[in-house]
Order: structure tokens, then C-alpha cells, then sequence
């Protein structure tokens, strides 16, 4: 530019055609270059996102799969209920002796000697400990299974379960394995004789906390954590929307609401282990609620998603044009007809995918819900958001922790779940947007 | 130039114009925004069934007085009316005057058409539902095409008054403006260049409408164009930094102004 200006002092003297073609020359590269920028950036954040997600999904997908032992149990009357009382008494049956149950099937189907313990005791480590409640749970339902022979699929043990899915290398010394030369054979011969399968893994859906990987699910912890999306969704949409109504229409506007508004933009930004300590402070140490409990969770989770809506919503206000208002005042309309009827309307895509998007972030957060006590071993569904419980991020938080192989993948399957959570949520925010979007 | 002295055939058979009744009057209105007051002591009547415009350029706070004559700044912070405005004796801003109720009486079409992103029925049938004006849908049906009627959309629209009004084009969407301020019954309607946005054709239509509204209301238009207001007031005040310069038969105004002002502005020579 000011070449030009200064070359071309002599009056009405043409810039000639080749000084301008450097300048557009220079520009179209800084685009290109700059577009080039753009799409790098797109790529390496593709490509993240790529290995996280084939991090996660070849290290979980084998989550869903468990291995089963299908042995025919027989339900013998002297080892259940050797004296006949189970009619009397019933609660005999809660605490008869299920595992040698197990053990008499296993000695069967392997060929072990029965007299030789240590053997036995050690086919006896191959299925989940939790045989033992899988079988009361027939007995008891079922009382009349007694004295007949019934083939049941018994979870097996979690090292097993890894081994047989090939997780645990056989060329590792056999002292330094989880899974011994003799349990190889022998579930070898459990497969060769098609009593040992690997079968859907619906447990993982339905179990809660355990100690013993086959016998650990989510089921508990998704009912915790949908009690605080239900309780965040009723608290925070109703709350957030009602104070950004106000904020944005009918607050004077002043110091005291510039303040108000900086602190909301700055709480959005507040480290979310800082709502753990105030639920900690207020809802628990001041207020009594129970600890680990899901009402105390989607309070916590209430106040950290309320400016996340607040700033949605009162963008989505912003953006409703002011022609509408003025239409609707001008004909006679009161403040509160004009936002209800007409604003809030057209607003309403921006609030629902704000809400959802919020409530995606409460749904994936960890770090208030361990202040509050829902770092918990919880292994009944709550009945009640009153109840111990605790949520999907925790539990698989928890899972990480521990040391079996068998829980490693868990860990990523349970990631998978609560990805699959949250993009549904974000399409049902899409989708909803489509739905309620209107032109103007 | 036709158009003119057909209008100034007309005129001469509305006898005198002074005998029209006033149905506003302003008297010393003031407005300030924050401290810059963009109206000094405005003295000026709107006569009853009547098209009085208001012309003066950019920022010379004609608009200003068309929006304080329904109270619409009320809706801009820091906006102060001084002064007093009276509809029918009634102060349009004595406490006791409920804005809900004087906005139903004095109506407003906007610069820029802004129907409701909803269908054309709804459009038309808000206001006499907020207003409590009709109650079964037979009623809201009668008020709906009368309406539409008197904006001169009836025939356009009949066989899709469930579409959204969004639809329309341009000039539609500002009948359908009018059609929708029609509809609550007003007493006067105030236009803040309702023709700007509009192509000549659509503006020639809105012309004719307002000609026609003229014998059921007071109209009070703000527009930028002389040939406008020479074409559809009876009545015209020029605006000029605030004050009101001039107010007078728009005939008389475009022939033989009183004030010099008045005449270069309509000469063009600023503006």
C-alpha cells in the first residue's frame, strides 16, 4: 500500500500489472497456508481421537464376552438340606453348602480324584466364588430343583476367564502366572468337551461392585448415576432457566448484575473438585444429608452444571431477534406474555441442547462425587436416591485401580458404555435442535 | 406528480383540516437518552382519522416521538420521556394508564416486517387472544379475515392461513403486520417506515392500504420518502436535530413551506 503510494508520486501513473499480482500472490499463500494450518489441526485431532477410541474398544470389547463353565449340577438333598427342614425353616437353604456342590460337579467332569485335596482345591479355583450365590439364588426360587441334576453355567474365575480369552502369555514362567500348566489342561479339557464357552457378558449391564472381576457390572452404578442426571435434569433446567429469563429481561441492568454475570462466567470455569468440597460442607456436614447418596451427587452435580445452562440459555435469549420482541410489545403484549409466548420459544433449541450438553458434562464427572463419599463399594441397586450408591465414572475410576486383567478390560468396557451414553445424549441434543429449530 | 394532484383533489373536498378533532396531542415532549436529549419540547397534535407524517433526516428524533406516542421507549433502558402526551384527554403516562392497554389502543408496524415465526392464523389471532377480544374460534376466525381483509391479504392468503407467516414475501409479511395491528381494534396506528424494506410494487400496495386504513384510524407514518408523504398524509411535521420545525397541510408543506428549512430539505438540499 504504501509502495504504491510512494512509487507513484508522478500524477495518474497506473500501478503496473506485475507489482500488483506480488501483493495478490502474497495473499492467496497466507490463505493457503493458513487453510493448511486448519487442516493439520483437524488431523492430529482426528487422530487422537482416533487412538483413544482404539485404545479403548480393543482393550474393552472383550468386556462384553465371559467365559462360562456349563457343568450339571446336581442338587443333592444331603449335602442341601441333609435333615429336612427346609419347610420349618427356610433360611436352611440361605445358608447351605453350595459350594461342595460345585466341587462334586467340577471332580466329575475333570476325572480328578476326589481324595486327593489339593487337586480338588485347586479345580475348585477355576469358578467364580460367586457359583455359590448363583446356585442358592436357583435353590430358592426354585425350591423343587432338590434331588434332580440341572446343567447350569457357572461364571468362571476371572484369571481363567482371562487366559481363556489368550490375555495371559503361556510363554511366561510358570511360577510367575496367574494360571497354572494343570488349570491349562484342564480347561482345555472343559473346552474340548464344550462345557466351557465364552458367552455374551450380560452380567456386566447388571452386576454391582465385586471384588471378583466376573461377578462386577455396572448395573448398580448406572442406576446411580441416572437417580443424579434425574435429579440435576428437575433441578438445574427449572433453576437455570428461570434465573437467565431474569437476568437477561427483566434484571436493570448495574454493577450488581455485571457482578452476578462475571461470577456465573467464572463458575462455569470453577475446578469441579471445588462443588465436591461445598456438597461436603453444605449438603453433608451442614445440612445432614447421607453420605454416598445419589441426592446428595445430583445436588453437587445441580450446581456445577447450573452456569453451564444459565450461559447457554442466556446466549440462546440473546439470539432471538429483537424485531419479535418489539411485534409482540407493540401489540399489547405484557414482558412476562412476550418471553413465554414468543422469546423462550424460539430460544428453546439453544436451552435443550445447553441442558443436555450440561448434563453429559455431570454425567461424566468424577472428582466432586469421590468428596461426597460415592468412592463407594456399593453391590445392591439403591432403592432410593436416599441409598449408598454411587455412578458410572466412579465405578469405572474404581476399576482402574485394581490390579486383574480381567478388570482392565472391564475398565475399558465401561468406558465404552458411558461413551455410547454420551453420544446418544449429544444426538438426542442434535436432534432436538433440528426439531424445534424455526426460521425467521 | 399525478398521484400529488389527485391527493390535493381529495384534500380540497376534506374541507377545512383545522376542523378535524385532535386525537393525540403532545405537548412540550422531551426525550433524553442517558444525558443526550434527543427531543426538545416537541408541540405536536395528531388529528383524528388522519395520516400525519413525520418526515426530517437520519437521527432528527421522528422516530423517537413516533415510539414515545405508544411508550416503546419505555422499553429502552435509560430512555426518560418529559412532557405530556394525551390520548382522548386520557395522559399516556400518568401512572394510573396501564402500557398493556394504551399499546392495544395505539398499535404499531415496524421498519423492518417482523410477523411471528408462526402461521399466518396465529399471527393474526394473537393479539385479540391476549386482549381477551374474542373467545370461541368462530369469533377468532371472523376477527382473523376481517383483518386479513382490511390489510388487503385475504385473497392471497385464504387457502394457506396455517402456513407460517415467515413464508410470505416481503411486502406480504408487512401487510400481514398491518393485518395482525388491525386486529386488536386500535384506535390509532403508528408506522415507523413501513415501506423501506419493501420493493415499489409491495410499497404502492402498503400506500394504498394506509389510504384505505385512514377512515377506521388515526395513522401517524414515519417515512424518508417526500414522495410518500406527499402521496398518503393529510398532515405532515418535519423534524429536524430534535425540534420540531414545521408541521402543517402536507400540501401546503410541499408547495409553499412556511419555514426555510422545510423547503431544502424537501428541495434536497440536505438530508
Amino acid at each position: 500500500m504504501t509502495e504504491i503510494v510512494s512509487s507513484s508520486s508522478p500524477a495518474f501513473v497506473r500501478p503496473t500489472a506485475a507489482r500488483r499480482d506480488i501483493g495478490i500472490k502474497r495473499r492467496y499463500a497466507a490463505e493457503r497456508r493458513f487453510r493448511a494450518y486448519g487442516m493439520a489441526a483437524i488431523v492430529i485431532g482426528l487422530f487422537f481421537l482416533f487412538v483413544l477410541l482404539w485404545t479403548v474398544i480393543s482393550n474393552g470389547y472383550t468386556a462384553f464376552q465371559q467365559t462360562t463353565i456349563t457343568l450339571p449340577i446336581e442338587f443333592a438333598e444331603k449335602v442341601i438340606d441333609p435333615k429336612n427342614e427346609r419347610a420349618a425353616n427356610p433360611s436352611k437353604l440361605m445358608t447351605a453348602n453350595y459350594p461342595l456342590l460345585v466341587r462334586d460337579a467340577l471332580v466329575k467332569a475333570l476325572g480328578i480324584d476326589p481324595k486327593n485335596r489339593a487337586e480338588v482345591k485347586k479345580a475348585t479355583e477355576m469358578v467364580s466364588a460367586s457359583a455359590r450365590m448363583q446356585l442358592r439364588d436357583i435353590v430358592i426360587a426354585n425350591p423343587s430343583v432338590i434331588g434332580t441334576t440341572v446343567n447350569v453355567s457357572l461364571l468362571a474365575e476371572g484369571n481363567i476367564d482371562s487366559a481363556n480369552k489368550g490375555q495371559i502369555d503361556l510363554a511366561v514362567e510358570e511360577s510367575k502366572r496367574k494360571v497354572s500348566d494343570q488349570k491349562i489342561g484342564w480347561m482345555k479339557t472343559l473346552t474340548d468337551s464344550g462345557a466351557m464357552t465364552k458367552e455374551f457378558n450380560t452380567g456386566i449391564f447388571t452386576f454391582g461392585a465385586s471384588s471378583r472381576p466376573e461377578a462386577a457390572g455396572i448395573g448398580v452404578a448406572a442406576l446411580g448415576s441416572l437417580y443424579m442426571m434425574l435429579i440435576v435434569l428437575a433441578l438445574a433446567l427449572p433453576i437455570g432457566v428461570a434465573a437467565s429469563i431474569y437476568l437477561e429481561e427483566f434484571a436493570p441492568k448495574n454493577r450488581l448484575t455485571d457482578l452476578i454475570e462475571v461470577n456465573i462466567n467464572n463458575l462455569a470455569a470453577v475446578p469441579s473438585i471445588v462443588y465436591g468440597l461445598l456438597g461436603l460442607s453444605i449438603f453433608i456436614n451442614f445440612a445432614g444429608m447421607p453420605r454416598s447418596a445419589a441426592l446428595v451427587g445430583g445436588l453437587v452435580l445441580t450446581l456445577m452444571t447450573l452456569p453451564t445452562i444459565i450461559i447457554a440459555t442466556r446466549a440462546a435469549l440473546k439470539a432471538v431477534p429483537p424485531s419479535i420482541r418489539s411485534a409482540a410489545l407493540g401489540l399489547g403484549a405484557s414482558k412476562m406474555q412476550t418471553i413465554f409466548h414468543h422469546v423462550l420459544p424460539l430460544a428453546m433449541p439453544g436451552v435443550l441442547t445447553g441442558t443436555i450438553i450440561g448434563l453429559a458434562h455431570a454425567l461424566g464427572e468424577t472428582a466432586p462425587l469421590l468428596l461426597i463419599g460415592m468412592v463407594a463399594f456399593v453391590v445392591d441397586y439403591p432403592g432410593s436416591p436416599m441409598e449408598p450408591s454411587t455412578a458410572l465414572p466412579v465405578q469405572i475410576y474404581m476399576w482402574a485401580n485394581e490390579a486383574e486383567r480381567a478388570f482392565v478390560e472391564r475398565t475399558s468396557g465401561a468406558i465404552i458404555i458411558l461413551l455410547i451414553f454420551l453420544v446418544v445424549m449429544n444426538l438426542g441434543a442434535i436432534l432436538l435442535r433440528r426439531r424445534f429449530e424455526r426460521r425467521w | 406528480m399525478n398521484m400529488m394532484s389527485e391527493a390535493a383533489v381529495e384534500k380540497a373536498l376534506d374541507q377545512k383540516m383545522n376542523a378535524v378533532p385532535f386525537k393525540m396531542i403532545g405537548k412540550d415532549v422531551s426525550v433524553y437518552y442517558g444525558e443526550k436529549r434527543a427531543l426538545f419540547d416537541v408541540n405536536l397534535n395528531v388529528r383524528e382519522n388522519t395520516v400525519t407524517a413525520l418526515i426530517g433526516p437520519s437521527g432528527c428524533g421522528k422516530s423517537t416521538f413516533l415510539r414515545t406516542l405508544n411508550r416503546m421507549n419505555d422499553t429502552i433502558d435509560n430512555c426518560r420521556v418529559m412532557g405530556k402526551i394525551t390520548l382522548d384527554e386520557d395522559d399516556i403516562y400518568d401512572p394510573s394508564i396501564d402500557v398493556v392497554e394504551l399499546r392495544a389502543r395505539v398499535g404499531m408496524v415496524f421498519q423492518k416486517p417482523n410477523p411471528f415465526p408462526k402461521s399466518i392464523y396465529e399471527n393474526v389471532s394473537y393479539g385479540p387472544k391476549i386482549h381477551g377480544l374474542a373467545r370461541s374460534k368462530a369469533d377468532f376466525d371472523q376477527i382473523v379475515e376481517q383483518s386479513l381483509q382490511k390489510a388487503g391479504l385475504w385473497n392471497e392468503v385464504k387457502d394457506r392461513l396455517h402456513e407460517p407467516g415467515t413464508g410470505l414475501s416481503g411486502g406480504q409479511q408487512q401487510r400481514l403486520c398491518i393485518a395482525r395491528a388491525v386486529a386488536v381494534s386500535p384506535e390509532v396506528i403508528l408506522m415507523d417506515e413501513p415501506c423501506s424494506a419493501l420493493d415499489p410494487i409491495a410499497t404502492a400496495k402498503v400506500e394504498e392500504l394506509i389510504h384505505e386504513l385512514r377512515t377506521n384510524f388515526t395513522i401517524v407514518i414515519v417515512t424518508h420518502s417526500m414522495q410518500q408523504a406527499a402521496r398518503v398524509s393529510q398532515r405532515t411535521a418535519m423534524f429536524h436535530l430534535g425540534n420540531l420545525v414545521e408541521e402543517n397541510d402536507t400540501d401546503k408543506m410541499f408547495t409553499n413551506p412556511d419555514d426555510q428549512r422545510t423547503q431544502d430539505y424537501i428541495m434536497g438540499r440536505f438530508g
